[in-house]
């Protein structure tokens, strides 16, 4: 796509006066871009100078801030056990949240890629959580999860088991999280994983057939490694997600109960905007980047072993 | 065909219908809760066991959770923000990533990589310094902070608008050149009309982002006569005595809108998925 002046590359690379036409095309550049270009300035790079530099110091926002060092860093590595327990929650609602999502979410679309009639109607119903998801979501499941005369506990009541107390229980709170985000999320993920099924050339399956595979077969050995494109994608766009959990938290359970809901994020904004430790919260900020950064990369670099990408077989 | 073959197939069929019916019911009755909720009389919503159809229905529930709160007025604040945003978000990225898709230059890669990984930084490494920042511009308790940033682009969509720039052909605007069209000339009249699925797209997204957002009207807005919905229906749940019924009335409006952007935008939307789906 980006080939149009091949012809001339090899010179061209060496330090050379570009022509008129070509200086006249980098300022429309810088004109078009210039509005992001100056975004990016003051919304990202400006700020994120200033956090580490905040996470360094402290600073209550209205008093002139103290240098500290690493003193934040220490304090949360070191001294505060809510820093591991924040942590801890938000590690583990990602392993489940996100590979449960995952493996509900390519089921569903396995079912929802057959053809039968009405299933534009089917995948409809199954985006509706996902289209209206938010805060409206989080109210409607404080309410199904409440404890006597919610949605849940109701329907359990009329197979006659007694259901826990949800989103009250210190035990349950966090697995009912992991409830409603499957709810809400599955539908979201469907639709990547239908865009990535109707890319398997169907010779494939054919030719799978031809060499006497069943159903199974043709899932493990065409589905699956083709689809690596696609779970890879939504593994790291889910892990992303997962670890920066805010508004469950902030909505429908403060944090409790006995911590068993305090995301890390969730945390973080409490000790800016409640207790206004800046210089903390910025530290964790900075904690919660680097470790989604090393996550990610995580990601990136396995995925050599077990991504498939249709364009480097030639 | 013989027959067993017949039979498999709507054996296989069948087992399909049961389980998307099982599925779709999961999807839909938690819906259906919050419809009969919300029709209740408020002494019916604490009765055991539950009436899944509510006797009599109140309609009139939904005007009481909008007067007795300024549902209304928040109702209005959230449009203004979202249409807003929308504007900001697709005047800029189509201009930004129209630049980024046609026009060489130097470190053009390198800028374009920098706005990938923007997309990796979380709110939260930037929330409080650009909150100190707001708060000296004197923007804290207006719309500014919300909707302003979007005026500048937004990565995502800059991305997503130039993959799509970038699968259409470049000698319609080769064309529109020799005759002696601008730059934006040739951006309005060529291109745009060909984008308009990318740009109904992003017309969606920044529509559930500004409609749903949470975090920052937390942040910007504590005048109660400035809240946006979702800081509305936060506060009409944190009060002593939640009245379900109502709650869940408001819940249902506020969702509304969501579902009638995503019909209308649909067929555009899916689309778009999957043009810029991960073809790596």
């Amino acid at each position: 796509m980006e080939s149009a002046a091949t012809g001339r590359e090899p010179i061209a690379r060496k330090r050379r006066r570009l022509t008129k036409a070509e200086r006249k095309e980098e300022r429309t550049f810088y004109l078009l871009t210039g509005p992001w270009l100056l975004g990016l300035l003051i919304f990202f790079a400006i700020p994120m100078i200033a956090s580490l530099w905040i996470s360094l110091n402290q600073w209550d926002m209205l008093t002139p801030a103290k240098f500290v060092g690493l003193k934040n860093y220490n304090t949360a590595f070191n001294h505060d056990p809510l820093f591991w327990q924040s942590l801890k929650v938000t590690a583990l609602y990602s392993v489940f949240s996100v590979p449960l999502g995952l493996v509900a979410s390519l089921l569903l679309s396995l079912l929802l890629n057959q053809a039968v009639r009405g299933m534009r109607l089917f995948r409809t119903i199954f985006y509706l959580p996902a289209v209206v998801s938010g805060v409206s979501v989080m109210v409607l499941w404080m309410w199904i999860f409440n404890p006597q005369i919610g949605l849940l506990n109701t329907i359990l009541g009329y197979f006659g088991i007694a259901g826990p107390g949800w989103i009250f229980d210190p035990k349950w709170a966090l697995p009912s999280m992991v409830i409603m985000s499957l709810w809400s999320t599955v539908g979201g993920s469907v639709i990547i994983w239908l865009a990535g099924l109707k890319g398997i050339p169907p010779s494939l399956y054919e030719a799978a057939e031809l060499d006497g595979a069943g159903g199974w077969q043709k899932f493990k050995n065409v589905t699956i490694p083709m689809l690596t494109p696609t779970i890879f994608f939504n593994l790291v766009m889910g892990i992303i997600g997962a670890m920066q959990t805010f508004g469950e938290a902030y909505v429908m359970t403060k944090g409790g109960p006995m911590n068993s809901t305090l995301f890390f994020n969730f945390y973080l904004f409490d000790h800016a905007f409640q207790n206004f430790r800046m210089g903390y919260a910025s530290a964790l900020a900075w904690v919660l980047f680097l470790l989604i950064l090393a996550l990610t990369a995580f990601v990136v670099k396995s995925s050599a072993a077990w991504v498939y990408y249709e364009g480097e077989r030639n | 065909m013989t027959t067993t073959n017949r039979g498999r197939l709507l054996l296989k069929n069948s087992l399909i219908y049961v389980l998307l019916a099982i599925g779709s019911l999961v999807m839909l009755v938690p819906f259906f809760w919050m419809l009969s909720t919300s029709l209740k009389e408020s002494y019916q919503v604490f009765t055991w066991p539950p009436k899944w159809i509510p006797d009599p229905i109140k309609w009139s529930n939904y005007k009481t959770a909008f007067t007795s709160l300024p549902f209304g007025q928040w109702f209005n604040n959230t449009i203004i923000i979202t249409v807003l945003s929308i504007v900001g978000a697709v005047l800029s990225c189509v201009i930004v990533s129209y630049g980024f898709a046609r026009f060489k230059a130097r470190g053009r890669s390198f800028l374009f990589i920098l706005t990938l990984a923007t997309m990796m930084l979380p709110d939260t490494v930037t929330m409080i310094p650009k909150f100190y920042m707001f708060t000296k511009f004197g923007w804290i308790n207006t719309f500014y902070p919300l909707i302003v940033p979007l005026f500048f682009g937004k990565a995502y969509f800059i991305f997503l608008l130039r993959q799509f720039f970038m699968s259409i052909p470049a000698d319609l605007e080769e064309a529109a050149k020799i005759d002696g069209a601008s730059t934006f000339g040739i951006l309005w009249r060529v291109i745009l009309p060909l984008t308009v699925p990318a740009i109904v797209t992003i017309t969606i997204f920044q529509f559930n982002d500004s409609w749903k957002d949470f975090m920052q009207p937390i942040l910007y807005l504590s005048k109660p006569e400035l809240y946006t919905l979702t800081l509305g229906i936060n506060f009409f749940k944190s009060q002593n005595n939640v009245q379900w019924n109502y709650l869940m009335a408001a819940s249902m409006v506020t969702m509304l809108p969501s579902l009638l952007f995503y019909f209308i935008g649909q067929k555009y939307f899916v689309e778009s998925i999957t043009l810029t789906g991960m073809k790596g």
